[in-house]
């Protein structure tokens, strides 16, 4: 008997009594028996307590990954998260709880999600959020098709300097057959091709979607992009890194119509790509067009305020085949990490975790840059992540710098063998940052 | 009732000590600097908890009591996981590590994989998927791409029965496919003839939960699976029920083509208020090509990540899927074996079988013609007749110190209420869920108006959700900054 299931043999024949049976195989009957599964299931034997920790721990040993100082981003950032974030995580009260449908017995997690939504509003400059969805790149995939249903229009455009795994999994959620995706190229500098866009936006698109701070983190002109996709009557959509928008205007000030992004730098562990969360905030006028849940604030019968899931004839539970998304289960924990993130960090906190980033990110960059034969890839303002050009392989390098305990960066190809794309969140100190950059200068000069 | 964290906020407090800025500074660009305040509360680490814990305790939570959520699967979730997917070496992992520095996390993602194909009786699968959903319209892409590989683009339909989950259509529409509803018979499972009658040259895929969404076995399985077959298109099922069937019958026993897994179901990982869950999508070999990236391969020199094929679906997250939940569906198989699961589904029948029995002389079970599998669905309609909803009867529940069960699903039962107790609630505190039940049959002939004003024993009483939407408030007004 497991130590998950209370009900013993004493029970189930008690049980089984009542039900009016004699064996448990009279429960079975409607399984033909044809089908039935013979024999056991061909899985290791049940581990004590003792022996899955060993197992586990055996696993974290093997992750020498875990050990590495981190410059590597692109779509996932080692922050410093806060103790007190886990301490209300592993409160029974929310992490065992169900989706809040009975909102009388789930009024914490409800405001939780309500406080969320208000935080989120406020940092991406929209007039509402919803409940969150499952990462920052289905996010940006529900986005455009958001656009669509507001638009009436099939075909999208993507800016080139949108992440590529973002761009693949819009194609994912696209391919249907019946809608199309333009890639807008990137410039030289970097940033989105306007008048390419603009050609490509004749004949009327549903959106435009732009990364910001881009892929190779530099500062898309996202005003710029606003007006020109609203002169071709569609929605600028924002992929909108959350801690930069401590430093840099939000994008929902700049003329973003849907702003979404990764929550993951907001508290999260990077655990091996997840579970994250997406954030999608947009303004009054597509508030009913967005997927996922909605919480609302109400009054009980008293007139107590109180807070429910609301705009619910949007979603799939009622309106099946025509909800605006297939979305149910989302990632709501990680939603409350977010919350108990910027409450902790605060306006103050928040502003600074952003600003560090900043900064140690350019000092990062400059200090690169005095090894010698190191290039910047692009000409243009960066906000926390960069890209350079190594007179060395990156493949080789990024190798190299990971028998030194670093993991160095995401090599990207496509701007050529040795560019490389860096970050240095708040917890990088200068020590670190001098040390790496010493080996990677002594990698370099080895190499040449 | 809780102020909201902003009516606490006063100018220059904080809740975390940051490291000092030890680097030189670089200006802000003034033309990209933000230039009002962003309007985040200024609490201390103490105010934060306090208002987060009394919050917390406005929530029902599965170590508080029974979860008896039809299709929700509201097991026990082991506090072991918790402790399991936080360890330093498997939490503070970034996905684009090389895998030789990830061979731990790929081995176990390798490992579950394994286990979930013998479970489902399939040979691949896709742990990407970040919730039920997902995996459905995964399902949904995989069959789609191999109809368009044999030159089958015109398949367009998915058949579905008219008590599938809501996710079904909705995932259906997404795959830019037509539902075509097939009519459940008078015992609530797939009308066979009707299905014949639908399945035909534009059928893409079926759609089928089993145990059914009445928490009944498709009996007839077989017939219906090859109807599908001899047609043209390809079997899918919705694993939402799986936890009937564990070691005891498999998907891809019964002519199913793929399924998904509710890993936060069946596989004990905790819903978190709504998630995250993971929706691993299991499949027979021929869909293999089509699976999205980050499949783990084991290979001579270790474990590795894959890319996806040319013929991939294409990617559905940034990254790998729900690591983290997929570290706690792995320790549960460790410690439960191939008998502990096998025990899982066959506590979980008893259980629900018995709580049908015994609730039978009180409430109306429509489509009762022999055992349940691990859940059932009984119909509060006669009560309705009386003035009282099922709705009342939830919300009473919940002054009894239990959650309700899932009200209003599925469709084709007036005033359903699908009750699944799971294997990991006892004896008694299945009968005092019973009692209660009983208790509320005999106010709603004696005393309504205790179960139509229910519920009083809860933090708020019932909340207005008409008054939400006709008056939306989504965010705290910019006044409390």
């Amino acid at each position: 008997m497991s130590i998950y299931v209370p009900n013993g043999k004493v029970e189930r024949e008690q049980m089984l009594d009542v039900i009016g049976v004699d064996k448990l195989e009279d429960l079975l009957t409607p399984i033909p028996e044809s089908i039935r599964f013979k024999g056991e299931l061909d899985l290791p034997a049940p581990a004590s307590e003792l022996e899955v920790v060993n197992e586990f721990k055996g696993f974290a040993a093997k992750n020498s990954s875990a050990d590495l100082v981190c410059f590597l981003g692109a779509g996932a950032y080692d922050h410093y998260i806060p103790a007190a974030i886990d301490n209300i995580l592993t409160r029974s009260e929310f992490f065992t709880a169900y989706t809040p449908y009975q909102a009388e017995v789930s009024q914490g997690t409800l405001q939780a999600i309500f406080e969320y939504q208000t935080m989120i509003s406020r940092l991406t400059g929209c007039d509402a959020a919803n409940a969150c969805m499952y990462d920052g790149a289905s996010a940006v995939a529900e986005a455009a098709l958001m656009a669509i249903r507001s638009t009436r229009k099939k075909r999208v455009l993507v800016a080139g300097s949108v992440n590529p795994r973002t761009i693949d999994v819009i194609h994912t959620y696209m391919d249907n057959g019946d809608f199309e995706i333009n890639e807008v190229p990137f410039g030289s500098d970097g940033l989105i091709d306007l008048e390419a866009a603009d050609k490509l936006a004749e004949g009327g698109v549903a959106a435009l979607v732009l990364q910001y701070p881009n892929y190779f983190g530099s500062i898309e002109d996202v005003k710029a992009a606003a007006d020109l996709i609203h002169g071709h009557k569609g929605l600028l959509v924002v992929a909108a890194d959350p801690i930069a928008l401590g430093v840099i205007e939000a994008p929902g000030r700049l003329g973003a119509d849907v702003v979404v992004g990764e929550g993951q730098p907001m508290g999260i562990a990077m655990s091996y790509g997840g579970p994250y969360v997406g954030f999608m905030a947009t303004n009054a006028a597509f508030l009913r067009k967005m997927p996922g849940r909605i919480v609302g604030r109400t009054e009980d019968r008293a007139g107590n305020t109180g807070y429910v899931l609301t705009l619910q004839t949007r979603e799939q539970h009622i309106r099946r085949a025509k909800a605006t998304s297939n979305i149910c289960s989302n990632q709501a924990l990680m939603a409350l990490a977010n919350v108990i993130y910027l409450t902790l960090t605060g306006e103050t906190g928040f502003k600074e975790v952003a600003r560090q980033c900043w900064h140690r990110s350019h000092y990062l960059h400059d200090r690169l840059l005095e090894i010698d034969g190191v290039t910047d890839v692009f000409d243009t303002p960066f906000c926390r992540e960069f890209v350079i050009d190594l007179p060395v392989s990156a493949d080789t390098a990024v190798e190299a710098m990971g028998e030194a305990g670093y993991l160095a960066g995401l090599p990207i190809p496509g701007l050529g063998d040795g560019a490389i794309m860096l970050t240095a969140t708040e917890k990088r100190s200068r020590k670190e940052m001098d040390s790496f950059v010493e080996a990677l200068g002594k990698h370099i000069k080895g190499a040449r | 009732m809780e102020k909201t964290i902003f009516q606490y906020s006063s100018s220059g407090r904080t809740g975390v000590a940051l490291p000092l800025l030890d680097v030189p500074e670089t200006p802000v660009t003034a033309r990209f600097g933000r230039k009002e305040t962003i309007g985040l509360p200024q609490v201390t680490e103490g105010q934060a908890m306090r208002h987060f814990v009394r919050l917390s305790t406005m929530n029902f939570n599965i170590e508080e009591g029974l979860y008896p959520l039809g299709s929700c699967t509201m097991k026990y979730n082991p506090r072991l996981h918790e402790f399991l997917a936080r360890i330093e070496g498997l939490a503070v992992v970034h996905p684009l590590s090389d895998d030789s520095t990830v061979q731990g996390t790929l081995e176990l993602m390798y490992k579950l994989g394994e286990s979930l194909c013998e479970i489902t009786g399939f040979e691949a699968v896709t742990l990407q998927p970040a919730a039920g959903a997902q995996g459905e319209f995964t399902g949904l892409m995989l069959i789609k791409k191999w109809q368009d590989e044999r030159g089958q683009e015109h398949r367009n339909e998915v058949l579905m029965p008219d008590s599938a989950h809501g996710t079904n259509p909705a995932t259906s529409t997404l795959a830019g496919l037509k539902v075509v509803s097939v009519r459940s018979d008078e015992h609530g499972r797939v009308d066979v003839e009707d299905l014949r009658s639908k399945a035909g040259e534009n059928t893409c895929a079926f759609m089928l939960t089993n145990p059914n969404t009445l928490g009944i076995f498709e009996s007839s399985i077989d017939e219906i699976t090859k109807i599908i077959h001899d047609a043209g298109g390809l079997n899918y099922m919705d694993g939402a029920n799986m936890n009937a069937m564990l070691g005891i019958a498999r998907p891809g026993d019964m002519g199913f083509d793929v399924c998904h897994l509710n890993l936060h179901k069946t596989f004990s990982t905790p819903h978190g208020g709504g998630g995250p869950g993971s929706g691993a999508v299991c499949c027979v070999e021929m869909l293999k090509e089509y699976l999205p990236p980050s499949t783990v391969e084991k290979t001579d020199e270790g474990y590795k990540l894959l890319g996806g094929t040319g013929n991939t679906i294409g990617r559905l997250l940034a990254f790998h899927g729900n690591v983290g939940v997929l570290y706690r569906a792995y320790a549960y198989v460790r410690t439960l074996g191939p008998k502990g699961l096998r025990e899982v589904s066959e506590v979980a029948l008893i259980n629900a079988n018995y709580m049908k029995a015994r609730l039978k002389p009180y409430y109306d079970v429509p489509n009762d013609d022999g055992p349940c599998m691990h859940e059932f669905v009984a119909s509060g309609a006669a009560m309705a007749e009386k003035g009282v909803k099922t709705l009342d009867i939830a919300k009473r529940l919940l002054d009894y110190g239990f959650h309700a069960p899932t009200i209003y699903f599925p469709q084709i039962v007036k005033e359903a209420l699908m009750i699944e107790p799971t294997e990991t609630e006892s004896l008694e505190s299945i009968d005092s869920f019973i009692d209660a039940m009983i208790a509320i049959a005999e106010e709603i002939d004696t005393k309504p108006h205790l179960v139509t004003d229910a519920p009083v024993n809860t933090p708020v009483l019932r909340l207005d959700e008409v008054k939400a939407v006709k008056d939306l408030c989504l965010v705290e007004p910019v006044e409390h900054q």
